[in-house]
């Protein structure tokens, strides 16, 4: 960065901090901020997409999708989230690369699974071997993203779907009474009030989502954590910026990190509740009302 | 016209085919100063292993790319075909083996030692801390000391500053910079020898990459640059082929 960073054992304190904190690997640390944060910007609608489906199935007045809703919310919501992060990159994985390699390599006559070996074909490959470092790096956050949404959006469907039935009842008469379809109501009268009952429930989940991304280390992705452990680790002279075992301020960052973030998200939260709670016949709602008048 | 459309199309495809296989996904640690490490200057991998990986790539024709991967799940990866070898410092073991499959030795075996906080503690009934799944964590079992497992080197380290373990056992190449830096750190006892070498592992179906790269090994034996290349890291007195 700096050009007197070229012999970093020669600086004095401050211009080996300064080159310390400006290294290409101390800026890959700080570039993984920013992993994090896209993660949190892409799972969060997926999971609430994902959410909604399932509680809409579980409402369903169709067998068969009512149990598609309520199977996928009290499997995943039983079965341990480890268990499904490691899980899901890894059988998405392979099965895609096994459905590729049956269209793309018809021809092959070697097995797939030779042993503990799962081997497919070079085109088969996802992402190919000869694509660059970031596609990979990106389809691993996929995987991610993926393992992320499939659980969180089950308990998204559950909080969802308590939200949906906890809009009055009378409100979905006098839109029956009007004339208006199930399908009319449902969109024009229930979705819209349904928020206001879901927003605590979601803003809880979004908190645990918060917590939650140190798990992209385990999927092999590269996130603050990994890149925390790494750096702070004891350096000896083998490295060009050797320092003593420095964990505990690299997770001192993070815990900082953290709480601001979750700090931030709850103050949004609360000014949302405020919003969606005008004109509303809960209590929140009321209050207002009152307030408004007086 | 059609025809030739078509050979060029299909003549387009192999080529890419041909190229797509010529890269070789090489898989390591990078957290083992020093076969392999990450690089303050670069942010990328770098170590012994990089160096001794390029040179095989280059002599094999092959176009290799590193990819740094957690310890714990590295032979997993492997087998799942995430990456095609492992160079991470792994010595050839017949219980990795039975898993895998290793090329010909491209390090011979070096020693391994053991470090606590005083140059006095009792290797016998200690507890001795060791990286899981390496051939050093197998040894402390078997010489009957109690075994803490950690998922990397560096918290083998800190377990021994922090009285977790009393002792732990490692390479000694990647000890010697700790006890030489850090007063507290003392090696204890003897240096125990492990393992037959290191070896890149590879999947037990890829033949034809192990046969490449067995004989890029052979022409780096024979002209002298890998033990040019193992003085560079390990120094005069590590063994030489």
């Amino acid at each position: 960065m700096f050009e007197y960073c070229v012999d970093p054992s020669v600086l004095s304190d401050s211009r080996w901090m300064m080159c310390y904190l400006t290294s290409p690997k101390q800026l890959a640390f700080y570039t993984s901020f920013g992993t994090v944060l896209a993660l949190l910007a892409v799972t969060a609608p997926c999971a609430l997409l994902l959410g909604f489906l399932g509680a809409m199935a579980s409402r369903s007045h169709f067998p068969p999708l009512t149990i598609v809703g309520r199977g996928y919310t009290s499997m995943v919501r039983g079965i341990p989230d480890i268990i499904f992060f490691l899980f899901i990159p890894i059988a998405v994985d392979q099965g895609l690369e096994w459905l590729r390699h049956h269209w793309r390599c018809p021809d092959w006559t070697e097995p797939i699974r030779r042993g503990s070996d799962f081997v497919v074909c070079a085109d088969a490959k996802l992402p190919l071997s000869s694509a660059s470092t970031w596609i990979h790096d990106l389809y691993g956050i996929t995987l991610a993203v993926l393992a992320f949404a499939v659980v969180f959006g089950a308990f998204a469907a559950n909080v969802l779907y308590g939200a949906m039935n906890s809009v009055p009842k009378a409100q979905l008469e006098t839109a029956e009474a009007y004339g208006m379809t199930p399908r009319q109501s449902f969109w024009r009268i229930l979705v819209p009030q349904m928020w206001v009952y879901a927003l605590p429930g979601l803003s809880n989940l979004w908190q645990v989502l918060i917590k939650a991304t140190p798990l992209l280390f385990l999927l092999g992705v590269k996130d603050i954590v990994f890149w925390a452990r790494e750096m702070g680790g004891a350096k000896t002279s083998t490295f060009s910026y050797p320092h003593p075992d420095w964990r505990l301020y690299y997770f001192l960052v993070l815990l900082v990190f953290y709480l601001l973030l979750t700090s931030l998200s709850e103050r949004l939260f609360r000014r949302g509740m405020v919003k969606l709670s005008h004109g509303q016949a809960t209590m929140a709602g009321e209050q207002q009302r009152k307030a408004h008048a007086a | 016209m059609k025809h030739l459309l078509f050979a060029t199309t299909a003549l387009a495809l192999s080529a890419t085919g041909v190229l797509a296989q010529d890269v070789v996904r090489m898989g390591t640690e990078g957290a083992y100063p020093p076969y392999n490490y990450i690089d303050d200057a670069t942010g990328e991998v770098a170590g012994f292993d990089i160096d001794v990986g390029n040179e095989l790539c280059k002599r094999a024709e092959l176009n290799c790319e590193w990819v740094a991967t957690d310890w714990d799940s590295i032979i997993p990866n492997l087998v799942s075909g995430n990456y095609d070898t492992i160079m991470a410092g792994m010595s050839i073991t017949p219980e990795r083996d039975v898993v895998i499959d290793f090329t010909q030795n491209y390090l011979l075996p070096e020693p391994s030692a053991f470090v606590g906080l005083s140059d006095d503690v009792e290797i016998d009934g200690a507890v001795i801390a060791a990286q899981t799944g390496t051939i050093q964590a197998a040894h402390v079992t078997e010489i009957g000391a109690t075994l803490v497992e950690f998922p990397t080197p560096d918290d083998t380290i800190s377990a021994i500053k922090n009285g977790e373990a009393d002792a732990l056992l490692a390479d000694k190449s990647f000890l010697a910079p700790f006890v030489n830096e850090d007063p507290d750190l003392y090696f204890v006892g003897d240096d125990v020898m492990l393992g037959d070498g290191l070896g890149i592992g590879l999947r037990e179906s890829d033949g034809d990459l192990k046969a490449k790269l067995n004989a890029a090994i052979e022409s780096m034996k024979a002209d002298g640059s890998l033990n040019t290349m193992i003085v560079k890291w390990f120094g005069e007195s590590s063994p030489t082929f």
